[in-house]
């Protein structure tokens, strides 16, 4: 379904003229540094992480909305870059993101129901009366019944109504494939669950391919079939679900387990140092080597290799053991 | 006890009529305790906390009720009296970290200005109290020179910590202070206020997930629609949680570790200038009977305080 490879997304870092003229170098913000994953059809990958470590601009790669430095994007064994740009727009339709902010990502000045006709009518796939129609349906289906949502502005809305909003404009499209950036982590609580499920429903119908973007551990375990953990920029553990919450094998993976809160006594915790590297000044050989608690010498030196397997890990000394 | 908080009503009288954002809670709090509040957003949490620091501005009241401070009637103070236990012997970290820091203001300069608010100290050693401050929430003590946009949000809610125990209180209010950020501060934030703790002085932490709540606290109290609507101990209140609302948010939320059911809570919590006859929470209610009609008493079983029917 989907294929990445090598992904890459250098941001230059702002500085004045007089910094310029006189370091002469150009530093950039390494935030993807390197990604590799394959996705199968109707499966669910979920990418984890602290803050800052690449997870959204990945994500907008794939959609489109950023242009990555280096590194191919497969989408049905074709490469996105290398296809004329008739054909790229007509990819963009079934390839859909839902944002982390739902206050953010809807335009204030629109209707909810005309958020749903614009997607429609944009792609050409319904004329105006048709889609007004598809969308009525479509607000119901998302718990917002057409006809007291439709003509709603945002602002009447909760931060959960927002984000059904979000979804039913990404879902109108019946996209093949959907990136979903935290998509539930600026809801209250016990909204979540509700909005988790209709996501989950979508995933099932459309027998979807979905990118989970998440940093809470406990929405990977129930929504993500695999679990990617990216560290700055890169990938450090990924595999199934189970085995990498159970049997964490990278020192990273099992401290953000460490940290997640639990209704369960800790048996055991991994530390980690610090607070994160500075993405424009990536630490030698193993990058996550400053904060891990076990580093020797070779990891200082060697980055290690992210090796492929089902259940895949970058680190020379791997953790035995499980959780 | 340090705090005890007896029967407090606090109201906003808004356009659409009176919203009862805290209707009638008590709580106490004793030194060294670490007391959660949990509840959906608007459940009156915040207001909880605006109260005891006397922070309710038009159009908002305090109704009633008695707030005793370490001996002190807090609602009977002055305007003076309370600026001064505000940040002296209660500090408040609010929940929004970039609305409450001057963005024009270095951290340094922010942190060594609430010192000398309240303390007889130099500029200079105010600003060297800034820096320790700023180590002991784990941040190097060269931010102080740092302006609020050149930091990430959870050092910048460090800062707001350093802040908020730079005059060395009795008693932490923290607001949601790790909503927005990811679990690995978080925990950095917990422990600081796990260790304060520690120290002797009482933390309230307010917050809206469950297991964190679990995790740190020795007691929690659940709010829901202004009502405190159970509180009792941390460990047993989450094995064994009795309202039904308690049940229903402990069953919304995935662990990271378990493999059980989530069940979303239906429905929303309800508006408080109208809200339903009876338990508030009665719409939602699997337990719901006609009794329910009537407000349920709060009553105490297993030394736990739930308001429910079920029970009275
Ligand atoms: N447009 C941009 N210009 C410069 N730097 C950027 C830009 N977008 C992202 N970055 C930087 O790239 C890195 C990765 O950012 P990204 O938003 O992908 O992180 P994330 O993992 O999604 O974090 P979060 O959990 O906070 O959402 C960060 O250091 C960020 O500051
Ligand atoms: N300044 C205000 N004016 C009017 N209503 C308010 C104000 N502040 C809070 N409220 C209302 O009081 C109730 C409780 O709010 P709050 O204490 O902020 O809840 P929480 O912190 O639990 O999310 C909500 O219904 C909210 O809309
Ligand atoms: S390679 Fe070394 S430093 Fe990196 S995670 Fe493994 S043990 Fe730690
Ligand atoms: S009083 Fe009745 S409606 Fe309210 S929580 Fe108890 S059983 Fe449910
Ligand atoms: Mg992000
Ligand atoms: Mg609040």
């Amino acid at each position: 379904m989907l294929r990445v490879e090598n992904l890459k997304k250098y941001f230059p870092v702002q500085k004045s003229a007089l910094e310029v003229l006189l370091s002469r170098r150009r530093d950039f913000i390494r935030a993807v540094d390197g990604v590799s994953f394959e996705m199968k059809r109707g499966e669910v990958l979920s990418l984890v992480g602290e803050s800052g470590c690449g997870k959204t601009t990945t994500g907008r790669i794939i959609v489109g909305l950023e242009r990555p430095t280096g590194g191919k994007i497969y989408f049905k064994d074709r490469e996105i870059s290398s296809l004329s740009e008739e054909e790229q727009r007509k990819m963009k339709k079934y390839i859909q993101m839902v944002f982390q902010d739902p206050y953010a990502s809807l335009n204030p000045r629109m209707k909810v129901g005309e958020h749903l006709v614009e997607s429609l009518t944009i792609h050409g796939i319904a004329g105006n009366e048709e889609a007004k129609e598809i969308a009525m349906s479509m607000l119901d289906r998302v718990g917002l019944p057409g006809e007291q949502f439709y003509n709603r502005m945002p602002y009447q809305l909760s931060g959960g109504q927002r984000q059904r909003v979000a979804i039913a404009r990404a879902m109108i499209l019946k996209p093949e494939f959907v990136v979903a950036d935290e998509p539930v982590s600026m809801i209250d609580v016990s909204l979540r669950a509700a909005i988790l499920d209709l996501l989950m429903s979508f995933k099932e119908e459309y027998n979807l391919s979905m990118l989970f973007i998440t940093h809470d551990l406990s929405v990977a375990r129930i929504v993500g079939d695999r679990i990617a953990v990216m560290y700055l920029g890169k990938i450090m553990e990924m595999g199934k679900t189970r085995e990498v919450i159970h049997n964490p094998k990278h020192p990273y993976t099992a401290a953000l387990l460490s940290s997640v809160p639990s209704f369960l006594k800790k048996e055991r915790r991994v530390e980690i140092i610090g607070d994160i590297a500075n993405p424009i000044d990536i630490p030698s050989g193993c990058r996550y080597h400053p904060r891990c608690p076990f580093a020797r010498e070779k990891c200082k030196k060697e980055e290690p290799e992210l090796v492929c397997e089902e259940h895949s890990f970058a680190c020379h000394f791997p953790l035995e053991g499980g959780f | 006890m340090l705090l005890d908080i007896e029967n407090l009503t606090t109201i906003f009288r808004t356009r659409r009529g009176v919203v009862r954002a805290v209707d009638n809670v008590s709580i106490s709090i004793k030194k060294g305790e670490f007391v959660s509040i949990v509840g959906e957003s608007g459940c009156g949490k915040s207001t909880l906390a605006h109260s005891v620091m006397k922070l309710i501005d038009h159009p908002g009241e305090i109704l009633g009720g008695k707030i005793t401070f370490d001996g002190l009637d807090l609602l009977s103070l002055s305007d003076e009296e309370m600026r001064k236990i505000r940040g002296d012997k209660i500090g408040m970290v609010f929940q929004n970290p970039m609305t409450s820091l001057d963005p024009l203001e270095k951290v340094g300069d922010q942190i060594s200005e609430t010192i000398m608010e309240h303390m007889n100290v130099t500029k200079k050693e105010a600003w060297q109290m800034a820096r320790e401050m700023l180590e002991k929430v784990g941040l190097q003590p060269e931010r102080v020179d740092s302006y609020p946009h050149q930091l990430s949000g959870g050092q910048r809610q460090r800062v707001m910590i350093a802040m908020a125990i730079s005059l060395n209180p009795k008693l932490l209010i923290a607001d949601e202070p790790t909503t927005a950020l990811d679990v690995i501060v978080q925990e950095k934030i917990m422990d600081f206020l796990e260790d304060m703790k520690r120290e002797g002085r009482a933390v309230i932490l307010i917050t809206h997930d469950f297991a964190l709540a679990a995790e740190r606290s020795d007691r929690i109290a659940v709010m829901y629609a202004g009502w405190l609507v159970e509180m009792g101990d941390a460990e047993a209140l989450t094995n064994d949680p009795l309202h039904p609302y308690t049940k229903g948010l402990i069953q919304s939320v995935p662990d990271v570790w378990m493999d059980k059911e989530i069940k979303p809570l239906p429905g929303f919590p309800p508006d408080l200038i109208n809200p339903p006859e009876g338990c508030r929470f009665r719409p939602r209610c699997p337990n719901a009977s006609e009794m329910c009609m009537r407000e349920p008493p709060e009553v105490e079983v297993d030394g736990r305080v739930v308001k429910c029917w079920l029970y009275g």
